[in-house]
């Protein structure tokens, strides 16, 4: 069968041309200076130094980063409970329960957030609603917007994540438990929640990074005025045209979220290793 | 008490499902709206359909959103398949190499994917437009479809395609007659998560389009700066769209699958 080897290399050639090439580009760019033609290229570490230097840069940074690890938690203080009870439920409704989350997500994004804008606005449904209260708030073109579109997007990824280990999980562990004399509570927090936590760490792959380099919910729902490191990189690229600068950014953001996610797996691990000792 | 816990967690539900679909409903409702008002209902209309009918702005860039999706999602599905088969007779270095660079797209975030094509698009001199988008669409689409079907491969007997050929099959004709209808599953499911990927996509697009050559998430993307209700009729178009697919693909098997059942 080792003719059919050969189906593989126009793909090679393909994703060396498609994937390797542009990722050296950014590289290339990120650590070069514009010269006058295409083909001198100068070594530089400007790009990142203009970065760390400017107050407004870094300011943009830690923004991006705030609202993501607020969504990543709240989505997983939001999703948890939803995972659960569906997990709990008999089959037939678990099917049902998982179509009308992923229902939503089918969507397009920029669609179901594009609606936001009008419940969000100062004389809409959820000021009318709070009007009965005498309360009146501006939500649109706020951090809470952003933050509650993030979630919006991304809380069915992180219940899917959560539902898949729950489902995954062996219920004859949690019988054993209590003929052993553990409460629910001590069930849970020694067996649901240990083998669930693999659920979790791939809900917060599926909601950090998306969260923490978009740029279209808080354009829509943060407004102009409202910057995260998507809307840097993309002005960039789109607007002012610096691509060494908006490649050097890219590659901060690409770093940030390796560390973080070699974070979030390390805790996991070690995490599961204490349970064990 | 743990009744007091269950309709507790019963109340929870019902908020998340009307905190996923608010929108959804709201986009509908409004579209039907006769003032311009995102807020206020004035009464139904269809002015908007009207509208977004007449404009060709948004007619072309649905032509395009489909068009885009139809040829990604055949290219990538047929490409996907040969390749996920091919690299399944391949040793463990070349698996290993073509999974990793796989990877990059599906880890890296979308803005980065979508500025690295747009620097090799440029640094090669093609001009941008239907062209880079849909090659772009294609990059991204395959490595989901390629997913999909590694699991169905990983199941396949080796031997079966020795036999077929031990019986006299050509090599193709093994390929065609006891491959492929093994793993269609995952080339089903593959060929699904391409076209939605590619229907949905919007920051790769964004970034690699030009020439005036838009889909519809760049165009509700561009259009939300100024209040158009003609968006909300196009987002209902969408979502009925949406939901006749979901529909087809999840109901229509099962009852294919139980007149099947009733002949047998």
């Amino acid at each position: 069968m080792k003719q059919f080897r050969k189906m593989t290399y126009p793909y090679v050639l393909w994703i060396s041309i498609m994937v390797v090439a542009p990722m050296l580009l950014i590289l290339l760019y990120a650590f070069t200076k514009e010269g006058n033609s295409v083909t001198d290229f100068l070594f530089t570490f400007n790009n990142f130094k203009r970065f760390f230097v400017d107050s407004v840069f870094v300011e943009v940074l830690l923004r991006s980063l705030r609202v993501a690890l607020v969504t990543t938690i709240l989505c997983i203080l939001l999703g948890y409970p939803a995972a659960y009870y569906i997990a709990k439920c008999s089959e037939g409704l678990k099917m049902r329960w998982v179509l009308v989350i992923t229902f939503p997500t089918w969507i397009n994004m920029l669609v179901r957030t594009y609606a936001w804008m009008g419940i969000l606005q100062d004389d809409g449904i959820i000021n009318k609603f709070l009007g009965l209260f005498g309360i009146q708030a501006t939500l649109l073109h706020t951090e809470f917007a952003v933050v509650l579109g993030m979630i919006y997007n991304f809380l069915p990824f992180m219940i899917l994540q959560i539902y898949t280990a729950l489902t995954k999980m062996d219920g004859s562990l949690l019988e054993a438990a209590a003929d052993l004399g553990a409460n629910r509570t001590k069930a849970f927090m020694r067996i649901t929640l240990p083998l669930s936590l693999p659920g979790v760490i791939s809900g917060i792959t599926l909601v950090f990074l998306p969260a923490v380099s978009s740029f279209f919910v808080p354009k829509l729902l943060g407004g102009g005025q409202y910057v995260m490191v998507g809307n840097l990189i993309e002005s960039q690229f789109l607007t002012s045209g610096d691509w060494n600068f908006g490649s050097a950014i890219s590659l901060i953001m690409v770093i940030i979220i390796m560390i973080s996610m070699y974070i979030t797996r390390k805790v996991d691990k070690t995490e599961v290793m204490e349970k064990r000792a | 008490m743990k009744r007091e816990n269950r309709a507790f967690s019963h109340v929870y539900m019902v908020l998340l499902v009307i905190f996923f679909y608010a929108p959804i409903v709201y986009t509908i409702v409004f579209s039907f709206n006769a003032g311009r008002s995102l807020t206020r209902f004035e009464g139904v209309s269809f002015q908007w359909y009207a509208k977004m009918f007449k404009d060709s702005n948004m007619m072309q860039a649905m032509m395009y959103t489909i068009l885009i999706a139809v040829l990604a999602t055949v290219i990538s599905t047929v490409v996907g398949t040969f390749t996920s088969i091919g690299l399944s007779r391949s040793n463990k270095i070349m698996k290993n190499i073509v999974e990793q660079i796989n990877d990059l797209p599906l880890m890296n975030p979308d803005i980065v994917t979508a500025i690295g094509l747009l620097m090799l698009f440029s640094a090669v001199h093609v001009k941008k437009g239907f062209g880079t988008m849909l090659i772009a669409h294609i990059m991204f689409c395959i490595p989901y479809v390629m997913l999909s079907i590694a699991p169905k491969l990983k199941g396949l007997d080796p031997n079966l395609c020795d036999a077929a050929m031990d019986l006299g099959a050509t090599p193709i004709q093994a390929l065609f007659k006891v491959i492929v209808p093994q793993i269609m599953p995952g080339i089903v499911s593959g060929a699904l998560i391409a076209f939605t990927m590619s229907f949905d996509d919007f920051v790769i697009s964004y970034f690699v389009t030009g020439n005036g050559v838009s889909n519809i998430s760049i165009l509700v993307y561009t259009m939300s700066k100024r209040v158009n209700p003609s968006i909300n009729a196009l987002s209902t178009l969408i979502i009925v769209i949406i939901s006749v697919f979901l529909l087809l693909v999840n109901v229509v098997p099962s009852i294919i699958g139980k007149k099947k059942a009733k002949r047998a």
